[in-house]
């Protein structure tokens, strides 16, 4: 440790050159001289800071008393008016409060409180001693457990060490229970009737006019009493109706539609985001997270965009009272790839 | 009147009082309600704008969209759009098309309230459509929280759940809605302009259009709780300004820290 604070250097000369421009040793080029500040020599100045610093503190005051006016000075009513202006007071009081506290100390120690350098000189290097002591330390627990001449202890402690870390895995398991098939079927079977989001009442077949989009999930979703959230998860479906002539679907799929209504599971097969947004001219379904883009005409074929298959198509058709209904549940898995999945 | 007078301090006088004043408003009403409907029901046109409005779409629209508006290669035909779509267009300014592109832009508009609905009556008589909005739904009398369920099932994908409006696929965008007339947000509805889908009143009824006008319009004038909006596009503008005005702020402070006195 060596006080700098007279600062001047060892030497003007940072590098020592010996013969023929080559660098033979640097010596310390120590530190620039000291400078003292405005306080240090004006009583005036000092003062200054001193008023300064309170004035940062005051200010702090003044911010936690404003917090404390906005918690219990301003009467919350029914319009979100009232919570804007609580809102601003509670913000600007703490940060007011929290500014003035730190401010105030940064500029006291700038300010005011003594300012010499100090230099820390480096820890030494440890020695060859330090490193055959610790060498000692470890044959000296060899040696005085007796380990080596006791192998039925050595053998014990193993397989006690080997065996302690399987409670663990009974409480892992407990984060359980895996999947299994649930991310291959939905709430969609045989006769499921296609109902509006979010009121769950059933769609006609006559409803849908051209051009239309209808956010749709099964009719039975709303009569479940647990695990509601998951399954309309999985199950959400997007219906549109389009000019047959438009659809090109492919061998064995002719009849998934019903008079040019198609239903097309919502969940992205690249991260699972809801695809609903729909343009009625181009027929294209646009993911808003990373912009996927999937061609209805095409049986919602990627045209853009990181996914990788199509979106699920829900097979329909019409009941007897012209309903919509599900033919079946989808015939793939609905969302992203899992590991699974194959 | 002496008799009146003297009964006007009998315990029933108050009920009777009340009795009379509410069958005074209900009747008044009901008067009111059946005008409403009466004014509702004339969106059959005169014969006069019907020929008008011919006239306006022969010198405006026909070049586009066909003589008799049956269609041509640059626009589509307009049988069957309706007397609504015709009133979104032409009022928010998107027809006449200024330029092919991938989507009509909204601009001033270029004709007049009377001249809208003499096109909007020739426009009906091509074929069935929507008619215009009837007045009972455009009042934002309705549930907003209803209305708020409804624009985030079937609207906020594309308009942004604060309606700040959003991209779509290859130039094309759903505009925000601040600001768009209650007529224009239920024409919109029950047209689908451009690439937007329809949603007829067997998706969403009449009542479930006025609430999500309600709703609408409340965002609308309510202001944001939060502060300032950024426009309300999420974790882009708050991002972009933590990552310039804050973090600027953070490195003007610790420049502070390190500095010296003077």
């Amino acid at each position: 440790m060596g006080n700098h604070s007279d600062g001047t250097p060892t030497s003007s000369d940072a590098v020592a050159k010996a013969g023929h421009d080559e660098v033979d040793k640097f010596q310390d080029p120590g530190l620039p001289p000291h400078r003292l500040r405005l306080a240090d020599t004006d009583p005036k100045a000092a003062k200054r800071a001193e008023r300064q610093v309170a004035w940062l503190f005051i200010i702090s005051i003044v911010g936690t008393l404003v917090f404390l006016v906005g918690y219990f000075g301003v009467r919350l009513d029914d319009t979100i008016g009232t919570l804007r202006i609580q809102n601003t007071f509670l913000g600007l009081g703490v940060a007011f409060a929290m500014l003035g506290i730190g401010t105030g100390i940064v500029h006291w120690a700038r300010a005011l409180m003594p300012d010499h350098e100090v230099a820390e000189e480096r820890h030494e290097i440890r020695s060859e001693e330090d490193r055959l002591a610790a060498v000692k330390i470890v044959d000296d627990i060899l040696d005085e457990t007796g380990i080596k001449r006791r192998p039925l202890i050595r053998n014990t402690l193993i397989g006690a060490v080997a065996l302690a870390p399987l409670p663990a895995i009974a409480i892992f398991r407990d984060l359980g229970p895996l999947p299994g098939n649930a991310l291959r079927h939905t709430l969609w079977k045989e006769g499921e009737r296609l109902a509006r989001d979010p009121d769950g009442t059933p769609i006609k077949a006559a409803d849908v006019t051209i051009g239309s989009a209808f956010h749709v999930i099964p009719e039975s979703l709303n009569k479940l009493e647990h695990g509601k959230l998951n399954e309309k998860a999985k199950a959400v479906v997007l219906l549109m109706r389009l000019n047959p002539e438009d659809l090109n679907p492919s061998e064995g799929r002719e009849d998934w539609g019903y008079n040019g209504i198609v239903a097309y599971s919502k969940i992205c097969t690249h991260v699972g985001c809801p695809v609903a947004l729909y343009e009625q001219q181009t027929h294209h379904l646009l993911c808003p997270c990373h912009q996927s883009t999937f061609d209805l005409t095409q049986e919602c074929k990627v045209i853009f965009g990181p996914a990788v298959r199509p979106l699920p198509q829900l097979p329909i058709t019409v009941d007897a009272d012209g309903y919509l209904v599900a033919q079946s549940d989808f015939h793939e898995p609905v969302g992203p790839s899992f590991w699974e999945r194959g | 009147m002496k008799a009146l007078s003297q009964k006007r301090r009998h315990p029933l006088a108050a009920l009777a009082l009340l009795v009379l004043g509410l069958m005074l408003t209900g009747g008044l009403y009901a008067v009111v309600t059946t005008v409403n409907e009466a004014k509702a029901e004339t969106t059959t046109y005169t014969a006069h704008e019907v020929e008008q409005g011919e006239k306006l779409f022969v010198a405006n629209c026909a070049t586009c969209h066909g003589l008799g508006a049956s269609g041509t290669d640059a626009g589509p035909s307009l049988a069957g759009v309706g007397a609504a779509a015709v009133d979104f267009q032409v009022g928010t300014g998107r027809m006449p098309m200024q330029m092919q592109g991938p989507q009509a832009m909204q601009k001033p508009k270029q004709f007049n309230t009377e001249q809208t609905r003499q096109m909007a009556a020739y426009v009906a008589t091509l074929g069935d459509g929507p008619a215009l909005p009837e007045e009972q739904y455009l009042d934002g009398g309705g549930d907003a929280a209803v209305g708020g369920e409804l624009f985030r099932v079937n609207c906020a994908m594309c308009h942004n759940a604060a309606a700040a409006g959003g991209a779509l696929t290859r130039g094309k965008f759903a505009p925000p809605l601040e600001g768009v007339s209650e007529s224009h947000i239920y024409s919109a509805m029950v047209t689908g302009p451009q690439n937007m889908p329809v949603f007829n009143d067997a998706n969403i009824t009449p009542e479930g259009k006025r609430d999500i006008i309600t709703f609408l319009k409340t965002i609308e004038n309510q202001g944001s709780p939060g502060g300032a909006k950024l426009g309300s596009l999420g974790p882009v503008s708050e991002g972009l300004f933590l990552w310039t005005a804050v973090l600027g702020v953070i490195i003007g402070f610790t420049i502070w820290l390190t500095s010296r006195t003077s």
